[in-house]
């Protein structure tokens, strides 16, 4: 039977079993792509409509269409640019807080450690959790008369949030405890993968453990320390829950915070749509680098 | 670098275990302080210096649950003796659980709801995004489809985008079709949150299983569905274990969604918890509570999932 099944030509085959594979890939396939254009595309050229308006969601006024007046004044709007500022600050302090913790705690969890596997879960911990609830915590840490940041530091009534130029860091520090956990999982993949022999040849050479460790530990794991910067880089971007939540100052005003007032807050739907676009060109960028890397790094 | 043989190479390694162990408290003592808030009386949560050594009490879960209002004055004997064990721990606390007056049933704060909401939108949402993931990563994986990796890169240009900005027009798209603030239209919106994820991690799974066994199924006359059904699903059961746990862990988590699509009905945890600060005095041991019953589940997920985590927060992109 199976043979003269085999035997037959593909179309007839598919119609005595049923459905045939075309059918079977167009249904398996088909559904989630047009759920994702609904959900994803969709919104995308409704706002980019809605950005060329004065429209605001909160009254039942009639929008105008006022062409490219919103790009405009937002690009002429220096409390944007601060904005801009402000959060690349805040990615820059932040991925490279992760990528030191990060990839100094994979350095040291590369030697024999003793319950090296509990330890790393236990390490996982804080990127598992709900940002949100993170950062409202961070805000009981970070009190001034009585969390306990300041008695363990004895740093007395130092004030993490409620001072400017304090603030972002304090921010950061969530992000960085959060989330160097993320660049020591890739960092640590990325060590293992090293070739023992490289190790093994220097060590006949008596290569010191400097030599050995610029020569041989970082320039095999660069990549997959890039991938984890990058993908950092592009969720540090977005940063918004707990940020939201710790910040009170202006000074901590990332984008998507300032984003989420315009559109929610201060209810002017039309700007907030020119403003996500200018975000959505910016993250298209840091997109396009990452996937450039990406291809460089599994091409390797 | 696994050997260690001289002199200070021990040396150098009992350093690395201390530096280890150190980082290691550092990295829980936030985690560790939730969970030790949870469970202190409120006189002793935000005290100077630092409780750390105290009697666990129960009363913050009693707390978290319920409305209450200050206690004026002592609870009678006879009211004491007669109120279940949890609002006696409420009482404890100098408080009173406010009570229906003309059914006398004690008044729900929202917590409940809100963790049952969480529960509700992140395991139907998981549910859908896994199985969406898995059959359409089957399809990709085992059929030629034109322009493949255009669509699995629009597909994972998806998860790149910041919610905020999708979030403008979904509001109000929500609002006009009516989803606003509704269960379905969270689960809709973290189903897409999730799908990209899924597809992405169950294709790192189904590559690896052998095109052969299902061909073998073929030859022996099973069709290309039942091959999918009995051949495929079950070779692939772990790594739609892992995705599901990371697709919930992910709906569990999310905050801005749920911050601006929903409000009363349908709103989660993660909102509704740092809206209980409030501006005056804050329960530190309340929100403490809440915070570490919302925590659980994804401690032992972690747990469980411990040898995926790799795997799927690299989002398949370091797999070769």
């Amino acid at each position: 039977m199976a043979d003269v099944m085999t035997r037959l030509d593909p179309d007839t085959r598919a119609a005595a079993r049923g459905l045939s594979d075309l059918s079977i890939r167009n249904l398996f396939i088909i559904p989630t792509i047009a759920f994702l254009i609904i959900f994803n595309v969709f919104p995308l050229i409704y706002s980019l409509a809605t950005a060329f308006t004065d429209y605001r969601a909160s009254t039942s006024a009639e929008s105008n269409w006022v062409g490219l007046a919103n790009f405009r004044e937002l690009l002429s709007d220096p409390n944007i640019w601060r904005n801009f500022t402000i959060t690349a600050k805040y990615v820059i302090i932040s991925v490279t807080g992760q990528v030191f913790v990060g990839f100094g705690l994979a350095m040291l969890l590369n030697r024999p450690i003793p319950l090296k596997g509990l330890i790393t879960t236990l390490l996982l911990l804080p990127m598992m959790m709900s940002p949100a609830v993170v950062g409202l915590f961070w805000k009981l840490l970070y009190d001034p008369s009585f969390g306990i940041i300041n008695y363990f530091l004895g740093l007395g009534k130092f004030e993490w949030l409620a001072d400017p130029q304090m603030a972002l860091y304090a921010v950061a520090i969530v992000d960085i405890w959060m989330w160097s956990p993320f660049v020591m999982l890739l960092s640590l993949a990325g060590l293992s993968a090293v070739p023992k022999h490289l190790y093994e040849a220097a060590e006949i050479d008596r290569a010191g453990p400097f030599y050995t460790f610029f020569r041989i530990t970082l320039p095999l794991v660069a990549p997959i320390l890039m991938i984890a910067i990058i993908f950092r880089t592009m969720e540090a971007f977005k940063t918004f829950d707990h940020a939201y939540i710790l910040s009170t100052q202006p000074t901590t005003e990332l984008i998507a915070i300032r984003l989420y007032k315009m559109a929610f807050l201060e209810w002017q739907t039309g700007m907030s749509s020119a403003f996500a676009y200018i975000v959505l060109i910016v993250v298209v960028a840091i997109t396009n680098i990452y996937v450039k890397y990406l291809n460089k790094a599994k091409a390797r | 670098m696994a050997e260690v043989k001289t002199k200070g190479e021990v040396i150098f390694n009992r350093a690395a275990v201390i530096a280890v162990l150190i980082a290691l408290v550092i990295m829980l003592t936030p985690i560790f302080w939730i969970a030790a808030t949870a469970f202190k009386p409120r006189n002793l949560a935000t005290t100077a210096p630092p409780t750390v050594f105290f009697e666990p009490t129960l009363s913050p879960f009693a707390k978290l649950f319920t409305k209450r209002s200050q206690l004026r004055e002592p609870v009678e004997e006879a009211t004491y003796e007669a109120a279940p064990w949890w609002e006696k721990l409420v009482f404890d606390g100098g408080e009173q659980v406010v009570r229906n007056k003309k059914t006398g049933e004690a008044t729900s704060s929202g917590y409940g709801n809100r963790y049952l909401n969480s529960l509700i939108v992140s395991i139907i949402s998981t549910f859908l995004a896994v199985s969406m993931g898995t059959i359409t990563a089957y399809g990709f994986s085992r059929f030629r489809v034109p322009g493949e990796q255009d669509w699995l890169f629009f597909i994972l240009s998806t998860r790149m985008l910041p919610p905020i900005v999708v979030a403008i027009p979904m509001f109000l798209m929500y609002r006009a079709v009516g989803l606003y603030d509704t269960h379905i239209g969270l689960i809709i919106l973290y189903t897409a949150f999730n799908l990209s994820f899924a597809v992405w991690i169950m294709k790192g799974f189904i590559d690896e299983i052998p095109r052969e066994y299902e061909e073998a199924a073929l030859v022996d006359g099973y069709t290309r569905l039942q091959a999918f059904r009995k051949i495929v699903l079950p070779e692939a059961l772990t790594g739609i274990a892992a995705t599901a746990v990371f697709c919930f862990i992910t709906a569990w988590n999310e905050y801005a969604f749920a911050l601006m699509m929903t409000s009363r009905n349908a709103q989660t945890a993660p909102p509704y918890i740092p809206s209980q600060v409030g501006s005056g005095l804050s329960d530190w041991t309340v929100i403490a509570s809440g915070a570490f019953l919302f925590l659980v589940p994804v401690a032992i997920f972690t747990f469980l999932l411990r040898n995926h985590l790799l795997r799927g927060m690299s989002f398949g992109a370091i797999r070769k």
